[in-house]
């Protein structure tokens, strides 16, 4: 440490760096700062592998498990079960990987390294969406899995690559939607422990209770009107659309509309108690 | 009060002769009162020491003042800037190294730098060059690309105060910055704070060691249970306790009560008994005062191990001011229960 023999600095004039102060960050600012922490989001992703690997193993344990035990029995065979179960896996693997996204912020609001984020002129909201962009590489390889362990076990998507691809585009940016309501989870629970269980009662109803598994017209008129306004089901309806029929249906639209209305109600909760918690 | 005029978009603020001015600052915690009305003013250029031991309000009072901690009464400005109403301002003007490491642990030395530049808005090659001067600055060149687990307190330390010192801020605060330190490591720390303020720096610190605020700083509050029991300059709040003190060890620690019945009747005074084991400090008007007391021991026949006449240390002011000495109070530290 040698700050006394430093080489002659410009001296520090607080005149000045008061009227240089600005009083809010620009939205390019932001921008900007959302990517820094995407960048260290990232950095902590490869150097924690860990963290990848529900996302790996899922897609392909999931899809090998349901096709076999459900196959049949829904669908009288495996083969013709893919194309209604592929878009059911791709919406519960990045569901689980978006309820990953709490816990996670959780763990990582404890450190140190919190406090100093809070203590920078930043967007209050960076510390939270920098890792949710960074997020999205986790969706695309839980999305991708999916159906790669799907073509392995013999599906093949009428709705051709295009179909695909947008399939997951469509789950991936639902993904990204619902991670607000789990990141806002992530500022209220006390505990990452908390937050893992408050995401599971949540993540099990919204799959399960979907058409991601079993067609509508099997269950009780009750749960079938639940199952039908599930967000969960829409996206689920249009990526099967996709895939399999290259249809972009009104369920895409309505997939959006959820994911819109995620957005604007759980973005700004979560800052808000981000702020008054930490 | 001087009248400033600021850049456009700015209303013109008014105290900019101090770098925090405080009044009547408040936090509670669940009905306790950690901070209970604390008025602080801190020039510019000055090294400000706040005292006090664990739990008396410090850290809180800092976090208040950093936009850290939501003020529950009173008010702030830094630099005339309100620190309720305008918080982002507020970042950009004070700098903040907290008690424990507050730098990311799954990056480098040199990430974290770089991490730290770039959310305050330095480009990415300036970001860079930044990194590497701070780097070189505080001597952590060879540990730069090693991960933060394997680095020693004073290297963790370092690294949290040049990654407060990135965009040079006017004003820095200091969480008891050589808490936990080796005396080597500790010295360092100082010369390295003494060299902030000749860069033109504010530094408002806190301290839980005497010799610390004794070292460092022009001025010193004494906080305990959440409110300033004194302040003024280290030499101010010494005289504060008599123009000396005469410090002796007994013999026998059980001789301390006779030595303060001896005490009371040769000068009138109490005596403050130290929580060592058979020490008492006398405060004395005279110095030579403290031969009276000396003949007054023999004739009770209490026998002396040590004997000195000095100035008084903050020790004793902080025991004659409160009651009790610094490491009297074991009381959970309020803020780190959050």
């Amino acid at each position: 440490m040698s700050t006394m023999i430093a080489p002659a600095r410009e001296t520090v004039r607080a005149a000045d760096r008061v009227a240089a102060t600005r009083r809010r960050v620009s939205m390019g600012e932001t921008l900007s700062q959302t990517l820094t922490m995407a960048w260290r989001a990232v950095k902590k992703m490869r150097r924690n592998p860990e963290q990848f690997s529900d996302v790996a193993l899922q897609p392909i344990l999931f899809t090998a498990m349901f096709a076999f035990v459900f196959g049949g029995a829904i669908a009288g065979d495996v083969q013709s079960y893919l194309p209604l179960m592929i878009p059911g896996i791709l919406a519960q693997t990045v569901l689980t990987t978006c309820m990953a996204t709490g816990t996670q912020l959780r763990e990582d609001m404890e450190k140190g390294v919190f406090d100093r984020f809070k203590s920078l002129p930043i967007a209050r909201i960076a510390p939270l969406a920098g890792p949710m962009v960074a997020d999205l590489l986790r969706y695309t390889t839980a999305a991708t899995l999916t159906f790669a362990m799907g073509l392995v076990m013999g599906y093949r998507p009428e709705g051709g690559v295009g179909g695909v691809l947008a399939a997951i585009l469509l789950a991936i940016i639902t993904g990204w939607s619902l991670a607000w309501v789990f990141t806002w989870i992530g500022t209220i629970a006390r505990s990452a422990q908390a937050v893992q269980g408050i995401s599971m009662m949540i993540l099990f109803p919204l799959t399960f209770l979907s058409n991601a598994f079993v067609p509508v017209e099997t269950l009780p008129g009750w749960l079938a009107a639940f199952v039908r306004i599930n967000p969960v089901s829409h996206l689920v309806t249009a990526a099967r659309d996709l895939s399999n029929n290259a249809l972009v249906s009104g369920e895409v639209a309505w997939t959006l509309l959820a994911c819109a209305i995620v957005i604007a109600i759980f973005a700004p909760l979560s800052v808000r108690s981000y702020k008054r918690h930490m | 009060m001087s009248i400033t005029e600021l850049g456009a978009g700015h209303p013109p603020d008014r105290t900019i002769d101090l770098a925090v001015h405080a009044r009547g600052l408040v936090k509670t915690f669940g009905g306790h009162r950690a901070v209970d009305g604390i008025d602080l003013d801190v020039r510019p250029g000055e090294i400000f020491g706040v005292l006090g031991p664990n739990g008396a309000g410090k850290t809180t009072t800092l976090r208040m003042l950093a936009t850290l901690l939501e003020i529950d009464a009173g008010r702030a400005e830094i630099f005339g800037v309100d620190v309720a109403r305008d918080p982002h301002r507020i970042r950009q003007l004070v700098g903040v190294t907290g008690q424990y490491a507050s730098v990311d642990e799954n990056l480098t030395a040199r990430e974290n730098l770089w991490l730290f530049a770039r959310l305050q808005g330095v480009a990415a090659p300036r970001a860079r060059s930044v990194a590497a001067e701070l780097l070189g600055q505080f001597g952590l060149e060879d540990a730069a690309d090693r991960p933060i687990a394997q680095y020693s307190g004073g290297m963790r330390r370092r690294l949290d105060l040049a990654a407060s010192l990135i965009t040079r801020p006017p004003l820095i605060f200091l969480d008891e910055p050589t808490t936990g330190l080796d005396p080597r490591t500790r010295g360092q720390m100082w010369d390295t704070i003494r060299g902030l303020v000749a860069d033109g720096c504010t530094v408002l610190l806190t301290t839980q060691y005497l010799d610390e605020a004794d070292q460092l700083a022009d001025r010193v509050a004494v906080i305990d249970h959440g409110r300033k029991v004194a302040e003024g300059t280290p030499d101010e709040l010494k005289s504060a306790v008599g123009d000396s003190a005469l410090q002796l060890t007994l013999a026998e620690p059980d001789e301390v009560p006779a030595a303060v019945e001896v005490v009371r009747r040769v000068l009138g005074s109490e005596p403050v008994v130290s929580p060592e084991r058979g020490r008492l400090n006398v405060a004395l008007d005279r110095a030579d005062l403290a031969s009276d007391v000396l003949i007054a021991l023999r004739g009770a026949g209490v026998s002396i191990s040590s004997v000195s006449v000095a100035k008084p240390s903050l020790d004793e002011v902080f025991l004659a001011l409160t009651g009790h000495g610094t490491d009297g109070d074991d009381e959970k530290d309020t803020e780190e229960s959050r």
